[in-house]
């Protein structure tokens, strides 16, 4: 123990001096002793997965539509993601942070809308977010891997990393990602209160979305969003791993008719919608 | 050799500028900082150990940071096994360094303000409660 | 050779004087920026690249346009170029450096734009735009320096620059084809997915960048005694009228496919600019004015006793700049961010540091190219001379 990490450090200030940083240090001590532990790694070690082999797990979320739109005035998930991850509310619709927020099927469908959309649909709200595509046009665009796939189908983003150029909000053709305009802290100026001491805020100028809670998932737990619809019992959003066909997301998925946004971009969204 | 007065003169200036803050600070030494270690969480533990060695911390504490960084949010690693003690930690900044270094004040800055770095951890991450009770 | 920037007549000092004014004050501007965020400009969630990427896409092309001069003299030795093809070099250099500033006050994480260096990301446009337009940058470098040092001392210029001069042409259609690959891949962008943006993006830079050259030229010609030559400035002027007409003929491509397809995500963008959408249409005017200054350029340019005169010329490669600049530095980013994904309009205007910024870097590349052309015209002056 202790003779390796004395090789640790050595590693560690060679590979400092060359600009490497402790990283590949512990990668050579280490090899893959930390990822054999890990349940995700099984798939391809990140961005798109090769055809064919399929990772274990990807995670979906399922939305209710026609639960959902019972609860008009509900907000519970949204309210449950934005003090979860520390979600300014800003105010101006312009410079908005979105993680979930609720908007009317013509918004969410702009091109599947019929000419007449049946009452119940017309004009009500309900929950969306990033679709964790399968092909993620944001990730294929960022020039420095600040968005990237993980291999259980997260849409992940390194804060630390995304220098904010916004190629990826171009290129997200569902408008799931949201810049920091500002510094998002005084938006808490006085309500330091509200922040969850156990999730950090952003800072200005990068971009950032709906994760699916993966802090959340390591513990076992379910989003956010997730947790707060269940606490109600309004069972609105149902989260499963895709890939797993006894899942409950594959159950319900198989019973009842879903869509998803924008399917003819190829991009294949990891959120169905229950119609 | 032309204007070689003008010359000197323009070097004199020079070396004044560019030594100028040496030269300011001269006599004026500050003892290194030490680090306050006496949180309530950290006089919990019988055995006072950090994830890894004093010295390693100490040295090398922002690498480690960034390792741990890219292990949560890249990997998904959330769990460091110490090679110190073996045990297992959280990987993460706020719910597990902060948690016992709950001085960020008299921990973090003590030394960060002595080296003049100014690291942007806080511009995310938020500090714990008490080193802001006490600021 | 630089000492040759530092002497010139009042004039000249007052024109850098005002320049250093400009930048100065954009400076001042983007400080402001940098601490409060890019919340200063008028960008939104829904328009997320305004001005500054606008500006960007518009440079790239007058970079790539020196080609335009490369070509004729390098590859069909027409002689007429000799003493200008250097005056399109440096307009490439300085348009780069402007496009490079450009995206620097357009990032919100200025200080790790090394990122893109650090993690080296092939799958991103980005990254190859990065690439093409630094390898660029350099080429023009080696290239215009060499070919004026050589000048100086009138002797041909060095061999090895050759290949490098070669090297510089497929390289300038490959800035631009780069930066129309920025727009072109992304789903769900209807005004900018399609095959034909980077033709089209070729086809406005081969009319903007020669445009803006022979105003440049005619200036020069007016404050020194060098004379870049009557049938060099015609010849251009040719360059412009031809890439105009195909860039106009690829703009009504588009709307043919848009309209008669009658689809509708492929219409929005391009009502929104020409006629309004949902009863947004801010940028109407802007748009019409930039088709009618495109035939009104186009005109001039096409019929020769017009474009012989200088007054003419001058009227028909502005309208054409302008033309231009309107339809690629403004409607073309704008545009594609109109509607947004959720069919609804959010508009888009600049605010006063966000244009402060956009001119005072304008200045830094008029000071660059002042200071290049000095350069060049004062080894101009002496070869007429002798």
């Amino acid at each position: 123990m202790k003779a390796s990490r004395r090789e640790f450090l050595k590693l560690a200030g060679v590979s400092a001096l060359f600009g490497l940083g402790a990283n590949a240090a512990f990668e050579l001590l280490t090899p893959g002793a930390l990822e054999a532990s890990s349940e995700v790694a099984h798939g391809a070690a990140h961005g798109e997965a090769a055809e064919g082999v399929q990772a274990a797990t990807r995670w979906a979320m399922v939305i209710d539509v026609r639960k959902c739109i019972l609860q008009e005035d509900c907000q519970d998930c949204v309210l449950a993601c934005n003090s979860t991850h520390n979600i300014p509310t800003v105010g101006n619709p312009k410079e908005e942070i979105k993680w979930i927020w609720k908007d009317t099927f013509e918004h969410l469908f702009p091109d599947q809308h019929s000419q007449y959309v049946d009452e119940g649909l017309e004009g009500k709200a309900f929950p969306v977010m990033c679709n964790h595509c399968q092909y993620p046009p944001c990730v294929r665009v960022c020039p420095t891997k600040a968005t990237f796939k993980r291999p259980d189908g997260i849409v992940m983003m390194d804060m630390h990393r995304c220098i904010g150029c916004r190629f990826c909000m171009a290129a997200c053709p569902y408008g799931a990602r949201s810049f920091n305009w500002r510094d998002p802290r005084k938006y808490f100026e006085g309500k330091e209160a509200m922040l969850n001491p156990e999730q950090p805020t952003r800072t200005k100028g990068v971009v950032e979305k709906c994760t699916f809670c993966p802090e959340r998932l390591a513990k076992g737990l379910e989003p956010a969003c997730v947790e707060a619809c269940k606490k109600r019992k309004s069972d609105c959003l149902i989260f499963g791993n895709l890939n797993d066909p006894e899942s409950e997301v594959r159950k319900i998925l198989r019973k009842r008719t879903s869509i998803r946004r924008k399917p003819e971009l190829g991009t294949q969204p990891s959120v169905f919608f229950l119609v | 050799m032309y204007d070689l007065n003008k010359i000197l003169v323009g070097l004199a200036i020079f070396l004044l500028f560019f030594t100028f803050p040496i030269l300011y600070g001269m006599g004026s030494a500050v003892p290194a900082p030490k680090p306050k270690l006496d949180t309530p969480e950290i006089q919990k533990l019988t055995d006072k150990k950090c994830v890894e060695d004093t010295h390693f911390m100490r040295t090398s504490h922002m690498q480690f940071l960034n390792y741990w960084r890219d292990k949560a949010v890249r990997e998904d690693q959330r769990t460091y096994d110490s090679k110190l003690n073996g045990k297992k930690y959280d990987i993460s900044l706020q719910n597990t360094c902060m948690k016992c270094h709950s001085n960020k004040k008299d921990f973090c800055d003590s030394c960060h303000t002595y080296a003049s770095v100014k690291p942007y951890c806080w511009d995310c991450h938020i500090e714990p409660k008490a080193a802001k009770e006490s600021m | 050779m630089i000492e040759r920037a530092l002497k010139g007549n009042e004039k000249y000092w007052g024109w850098v004087g005002l320049l250093l004014l400009l930048i100065g004050v954009g400076f001042a501007c983007y400080i402001y920026q940098l601490y409060n965020g890019l919340g200063i400009t008028g960008m939104s969630r829904d328009i997320s690249w305004g001005v500054y990427i606008a500006q960007f896409t518009y440079l790239v092309g007058v970079a790539a346009s020196a080609v335009m001069l490369v070509i004729p003299k390098y590859l069909h030795n027409y002689k007429k170029y000799t003493n200008v093809v250097i005056f399109g070099e440096f307009l490439a250099i300085a348009a780069v450096t402007m496009c490079m500033l450009f995206i620097i006050v357009d990032i919100g994480q200025p200080a790790r734009v090394l990122n893109v260096l650090l993690h080296p990301t092939p799958n991103s446009i980005l990254f190859w735009d990065m690439i093409v337009l630094n390898g660029y940058l350099i080429i023009n470098v080696i290239v215009g320096w060499n070919t004026l040092l050589a000048d100086k001392k009138d002797v041909p210029s060095p061999g090895w620059v050759k290949p490098f001069i070669y090297l510089s042409i497929p390289w300038a259609a490959s800035i631009h084809t780069v930066t129309a690959f920025l727009y072109a891949g992304l789903p769900g962008r209807h005004l900018w997915l399609t095959a034909i943006m980077a033709p089209r993006f070729l086809a406005s830079a081969f009319a903007s960048g020669p445009s803006l050259l022979i105003l440049l030229l005619l200036l020069v010609k007016s404050v020194s005694k060098f004379d870049p030559g009557k049938e060099a400035i015609q010849s251009l002027a040719k360059t412009v009228c031809y890439a105009m007409i195909i860039n106009v003929f690829f703009l009504c491509m588009e709307f043919f496919t848009a309209f008669y397809s009658n689809i509708p995500g492929h219409m929005y963008s391009l009502q929104y600019l020409f006629a309004g959408l949902h009863g947004h249409d801010r940028l109407v005017p802007w748009m019409w004015t930039s088709a009618f200054l495109a035939v009104v350029g186009i005109f001039i340019m096409l019929v020769p006793p017009l474009r012989k005169q200088t007054a003419y010329l001058v009227l028909g490669c502005a309208s054409i700049f302008l033309s231009t600049w309107i339809d690629k530095g403004v409607g073309l980013v704008i545009g594609g961010f109109i509607p947004n994904p959720f069919e609804t309009v959010t508009e888009y205007y600049p605010t006063f540091p966000e244009i402060a910024i956009s001119i005072a870097i304008w200045a830094i590349g008029a000071l660059v190219l002042t200071i290049l052309y000095k350069i060049a015209i004062s080894v101009r002056e002496e070869q007429q001379m002798a």
